[in-house]
């Protein structure tokens, strides 16, 4: 069978080799790469513009924002034919194509997003180290911890105030060029789909700045969603153990302080989701007062087809319905859960729109293709570009993130307190 | 002792060093390819001759190992039927592997419909392969380099380092490139480059009874096809993407895709 021909359902005319090529992990990538990017301004907006507000996610944030990282490009991977020749793109990039650039743009930021987190966390790996170093009978987890946090000082131990000041510097300097590269490293993700000429839905210069804002917008509603499930955790943690979990934080001290991260979060949330729905409706727009040779097709796919996707669900659901909710007063925890979940939906289903939207309708014009997402991995082609495919490429941030964790003490400010 | 900060410096500078010459040898090469002198192959493809046969589709597959069952073609012909009261109904079932046999249209995988010969105002045929454009945007989008304009117009695609990242395929306009089923890497047609290049005839153009379809050169002024697209009304597919495709129809109508 020919590769794309299980999910593609033809109708009217199509060009014989036409199939839908780019299916849901092609989704995955701008929603992943766009998490990363967001949850990456987020912290941002502390380190640099200096929001105490946000002092308590920036950490949180940040981590996070590591751990998607990894995830950010195995959709791609998934998705290549020639999965062993991935690093290909790396060894021979040809410059013309915007996917070539993904090499250099993603390992700045890695580069970038690692670095800070180094100066971020350098204290804590040297006093970790140090407290290690001392102990006489090392268990054996304590003397390969000993080994990793050893090694994560890079040999620098000055901890003296001069030096934590230098590093705070750092850490501002490097979070300012991180929101243009971050900024980048999306909006280019953009350019890949708004530059396809050939494709009429996709090319406009609108797209990458579509993308940045809805990155941004998701980005933040991933990281309130994660900060709310783990200070959950940490609250029936707390109210198991007694009033005082670990001596110092009781469940109603957790509570105020999530609450007042919440509404602080969800106020620049809804900033970037007023911009970024603005932005696709003047694109919508502009597309129908202009009306140009593909219009035709694209109104009968924008205002028949998927209808359902785009207005429904996209807009109504993820967009609208949101934005009630935040806009609401006296916003609570459990509101603020629906809310972002919603978000997320809806920036989900902005990728799908896009992706597989811009797949549904034949060059001819004349014509219409169905995509059926694999559920039932039969196969490989099945497992990797069907459900069970993203599944995991949703789930491998978090195990990540569970694993820098015991690296990276997100939570223990609010325990030095 | 070499310090850290020095060890660091010279890492970089190294690197940096090593990259930058064989970069620029890369680039030299690539420009070297494009020469202007040689032949510049282009395609007439003549609609008033085609007859929806199929059998420069048959060719080309068995030619260039494309598996017969598979729904993919390097060249196909599409059908256009307009009725009297102006629908345009066009199809291209297998890519007309089999010819068109049937007078019912096919609707995709929603069935056919048949339509009464007296309410056709017009039908004809039009056979399709890669345009080879001037400014191929396949070209263009390959992360890899993997798929290139040779120094004589055609784009090639590179079986052994193509990723399959199918950017190629979303890029062209008149959708000639797929997944080969067999080796799962871009796959277009490439005017039979290696019969071209011993002086053959395309398997094509050779398969066509009614001569629909010539290959020419169109850097030769005594080239029956050049004369042909010099002195004759011909005209081109999708002007508007700006690809400046390289096959010249004889009979394009208006309704044709």
């Amino acid at each position: 069978m020919v590769h794309g021909e299980i999910w593609t359902i033809k109708e009217l005319f199509v060009y014989p080799n036409e199939y839908i090529y780019w299916s849901i992990q092609i989704v995955m990538y701008p929603f992943m790469t766009g998490l990363v990017a967001g949850a990456f301004v987020l912290s941002s907006l502390y380190h640099v513009f200096g929001i105490k507000e946000l002092k308590d996610i920036a950490k949180f944030a940040l981590v996070f924002s590591f751990a998607l990282l990894f995830a950010a490009p195995l959709p791609l991977m998934l998705h290549l034919l020639q999965p062993q020749r991935g690093l290909y793109v790396f060894f021979t990039p040809h410059f013309t194509s915007a996917i070539a650039a993904f090499g250099i743009v993603f390992f700045t930021y890695s580069a970038i997003v690692a670095s800070e987190l180094w100066f971020v966390y350098r204290k804590h790996f040297v006093e970790t180290a140090k407290r290690l170093k001392q102990k006489q009978d090392r268990t054996f987890g304590e003397a390969a911890q000993y080994i990793v946090f050893t090694v994560l000082t890079l040999g620098a131990y000055d901890i003296g105030e001069k030096a934590l000041h230098a590093d705070e510097k750092a850490v501002k300097i490097l979070a300012g060029v991180g929101i243009p590269v971050a900024a980048f490293l999306h909006g280019y993700a953009g350019f890949i789909f708004g530059s396809v000429k050939a494709n009429a839905l996709w090319m406009t210069p609108l797209m990458p700045v579509i993308f940045i804002m809805s990155a941004i917008v998701s980005g933040i509603a991933l990281c309130m969603f994660t900060y709310i499930v783990t200070m959950e955790i940490r609250k029936l943690l707390a109210s198991r153990r007694s009033a005082s979990y670990r001596g110092y934080e009781s469940r109603e001290q957790i509570k105020g302080v999530e609450v007042n991260v919440i509404q602080m979060t969800s106020r620049y949330l809804l900033l970037f989701l007023v911009f970024a729905i603005s932005l696709e409706l003047l694109d919508l727009v502009f597309r129908g007062y202009t009306a140009v040779k593909s219009w035709d097709v694209l109104r009968s796919v924008i205002y028949g087809r998927d209808f359902l996707d785009i207005f429904v669900l996209q807009y109504g659901v993820g967009n609208l319905l949101p934005l009630i909710l935040f806009l609401w007063p006296r916003m609570t925890v459990r509101r603020a859960v629906i809310g972002v979940v919603l978000v997320l939906f809806g920036v989900f289903m902005m990728r799908w729109n896009v992706v597989i939207g811009g797949q549904s309708f034949s060059l001819t014009f004349s014509g219409y293709m169905d995509y059926h997402l694999p559920i039932m991995p039969t196969n490989w082609e099945t497992y990797r570009e069907g459900l069970a495919g993203a599944l995991t490429i949703m789930a491998i941030p978090y195990a990540l993130f569970l694993i820098f964790l015991r690296i990276f003490p997100v939570f223990s400010e609010a325990r030095q307190k | 002792m070499i310090t850290r900060r020095d060890f660091l410096r010279y890492v970089v500078i190294g690197a940096a060093g090593t990259a930058l010459p064989l970069t620029l040898t890369g680039w030299k090469g690539a420009r070297a390819a494009a020469s202007k002198n040689g032949p510049r192959w282009v395609f007439l493809l003549d609609t008033y001759k085609c007859v929806g046969c199929g059998l420069c589709v048959k060719a080309c597959k068995i030619e260039n190992e494309i598996p017969f069952e598979a729904n993919v073609s390097r060249t196909w012909v599409e059908r256009y039927v307009v009725t009297k009261d102006g629908k345009v109904y066009a199809d291209s079932p297998h890519a007309a592997r089999d010819g068109f046999s049937d007078y019912a249209v096919s609707l995709g995988d929603k069935g056919s419909r048949i339509i009464p010969p007296s309410d056709i105002d017009k039908a004809f045929f039009v056979p399709k392969l890669c345009n080879q454009c001037e400014n191929p945007p396949c070209v263009q989008v390959c992360p890899v380099g993997a798929t290139y304009q040779a120094g004589d117009g055609v784009v090639l695609v590179d079986r052994k380092w193509c990723i399959g990242c199918g950017y190629c395929i979303m890029a062209c306009p008149y959708g000639v490139r797929f997944f080969h089923p067999v080796h799962h890497v871009a796959e277009k047609c490439n005017f039979c480059y290696h019969r071209i290049t011993k002086g053959l005839k395309p398997a094509c153009e050779l398969a066509c009874p009614f001569g629909a379809r010539h290959i020419g050169d169109i850097n030769d002024p005594v080239d029956p096809v050049t004369r042909i697209i010099m002195s004759e009304r011909v005209s081109i597919l999708k002007e508007e993407y700006g690809t400046k495709p390289r096959n010249y129809y004889v009979g394009l109508s208006r309704e044709v895709r």
